[in-house]
């Protein structure tokens, strides 16, 4: 019996049965809940967008009202290079639309983005997709209330994501939130708590020689473009601070925040 | 082992015979999701689970495992166990599955988990070893929610997201303190109750290795 158990043509039948056993559960279970897990990343997604916007407040909001809350935001695509919104024949022609435009998988398609080298590659993320997904709050005038752009950099293990909510200035900051990270829980996963993200309202991005003023910083962080570092998570903080630079400089909406938002 | 009642399987791991205090295994994610009791309470259920259900279904198929890979079948069985779980959190608590990030996945290098399975499944009966997974899988489960209810009542005055001690920042009168959210803290904490369990029973302490010898040697006389 024994001798037989441990033969190779045994080991090799066992080995292969365990594999097409747990291969068969795992697979099964993915396919089946892979609904419900799509579901609670755009539900995340949509949220972190009002949170970021300063709409939600997890003591007054449940995920139920997320819905109805997120009606009032319209999504646009962007022209980053250009910086400018694209027009229904440009998005007919690319075959993209606002509502399923997935900007993660639209960066790593070459025809559909840039590589980023050297100096220009701020927040370490290596390729840029051309064109991104803003949401918008339009007051009754047809101006501005809000705009939300989507924010991503390298932070210590992984590429944080993140919205950043901005007033109708396309300066002064409304809020931020992180919706995807890999940083250390209780260090630099200390980017998604609210004490920490409540510093960023009405921080100023850009300086007086409009370039990009913001910074992460060691120590208090009072100036009107600076916010406190997170203590113990050197790297994410810088990695932060990249990602503003990078986004709000003219490789990301920079051009973008000028021509429609200012302008 | 094998005589051993149900109860005493179950029972004994949580003092007498604790994977964390006496067997200093699992402590790295004891330290990790410990910063709050309710992240706390996640991974001890899923890690119950993962040790009770690995435990039964390597049991249940020892005596067709060739000796040869023994330890790539519990590998295997562990880690599609993990990755379930890993699944059903994303469906189910998506919020929690977020905050405990990478530490579900870590499960699988769970020494608690592994040392188990290799310790009493290979060698007992099915329903014996489903037993003692949940016995260690509490075990584990008593010290996590120690270190979690002190980690979080005294680094961030709440338990389970309910205000106990008002903080400063909030306009209470507690200061919080800052160590107990850095992973240190749990170190300080399982040590204490290591220290705590071992006053009480006095058969867990090791003996020393060697005894240490007097600086000098005492002369009878001069």
């Amino acid at each position: 019996m024994s001798s037989n158990i441990n033969s190779v043509a045994n080991t090799i039948k066992v080995a292969l049965g365990l594999c097409v056993v747990c291969s068969i559960v795992i697979s099964s279970a993915a396919v089946m809940l892979k609904p419900m897990q799509t579901a609670n990343e755009l539900l995340d997604r949509n949220k972190n967008i009002l949170i970021a916007a300063g709409m939600f407040d997890p003591e007054v909001h449940s995920n139920a009202d997320v819905d109805a809350m997120f009606e009032q935001f319209t999504p646009r695509l962007v022209d980053l290079d250009e910086g400018r919104y694209l027009t229904e024949e440009e998005q007919q022609q690319l075959g993209i639309d606002p509502q399923t435009y997935d900007q993660q998988t639209a960066r790593n398609d070459p025809s559909m983005s840039i590589a980023l080298s050297g100096a220009d590659d701020v927040a370490s993320i290596r390729r840029r997709a051309d064109y991104a997904t803003v949401y918008v709050i339009q007051n009754e005038t047809g101006g501005y209330e809000s705009v939300v752009i989507p924010v991503s950099g390298y932070g210590l293990w992984g590429i944080m994501y993140g919205y950043l909510a901005l007033e109708s200035d396309g300066n002064t900051i409304r809020g931020i939130g992180f919706y995807d990270h890999q940083e250390t829980p209780g260090l630099g996963g200390e980017i998604s708590n609210p004490r920490w993200q409540a510093q960023w309202p009405g921080k100023e991005v850009y300086g007086d020689d409009g370039d990009v003023a913001f910074q992460v910083v060691k120590g208090g962080g009072s100036g009107e473009s600076q916010v406190d570092a997170l203590s113990g998570a050197t790297l994410t903080s810088r990695g932060v601070e990249n990602m503003m630079r990078f986004w709000l400089g003219e490789n990301g909406f920079g051009p973008y925040l000028d021509n429609e938002v200012r302008g | 082992m094998a005589t051993a009642s149900t109860k005493t399987i179950l029972i004994k791991p949580i003092f007498m015979d604790n994977p964390i205090a006496l067997q200093i295994l699992g402590v790295c994610s004891a330290l990790a999701v410990t910063t709050s009791l309710q992240v706390t309470l996640v991974m001890c259920v899923a890690l119950t689970t993962v040790t009770a259900f690995s435990n039964l279904f390597i049991s249940m198929i020892r005596n067709y495992m060739p000796s040869s890979i023994r330890i790539i079948i519990q590998m295997t069985i562990i880690a599609s166990l993990v990755i379930l779980v890993d699944q059903v959190l994303k469906a189910y608590a998506f919020e929690i599955s977020k905050q405990l990030s990478v530490f579900v996945g870590l499960i699988i290098t769970n020494c608690i988990v592994m040392g188990r399975a290799e310790a009493f499944a290979m060698k007992n009966p099915p329903i014996p070893s489903f037993m003692d997974g949940i016995g260690n899988g509490l075990g584990y489960s008593v010290v996590l929610i120690v270190v979690g209810t002190l980690r979080e009542l005294f680094g961030s005055g709440t338990l389970l997201g309910i205000t106990i001690l008002p903080t400063v920042a909030n306009g209470g009168w507690y200061q919080p303190n800052g160590l107990m959210l850095l992973a240190p803290s749990a170190f300080f904490i399982i040590a204490f109750f290591i220290w705590i369990l071992r006053n009480k029973y006095d058969e867990q302490v090791e003996k020393n290795e060697f005894e240490m010898k007097p600086h000098t040697i005492e002369k009878g006389a001069h």
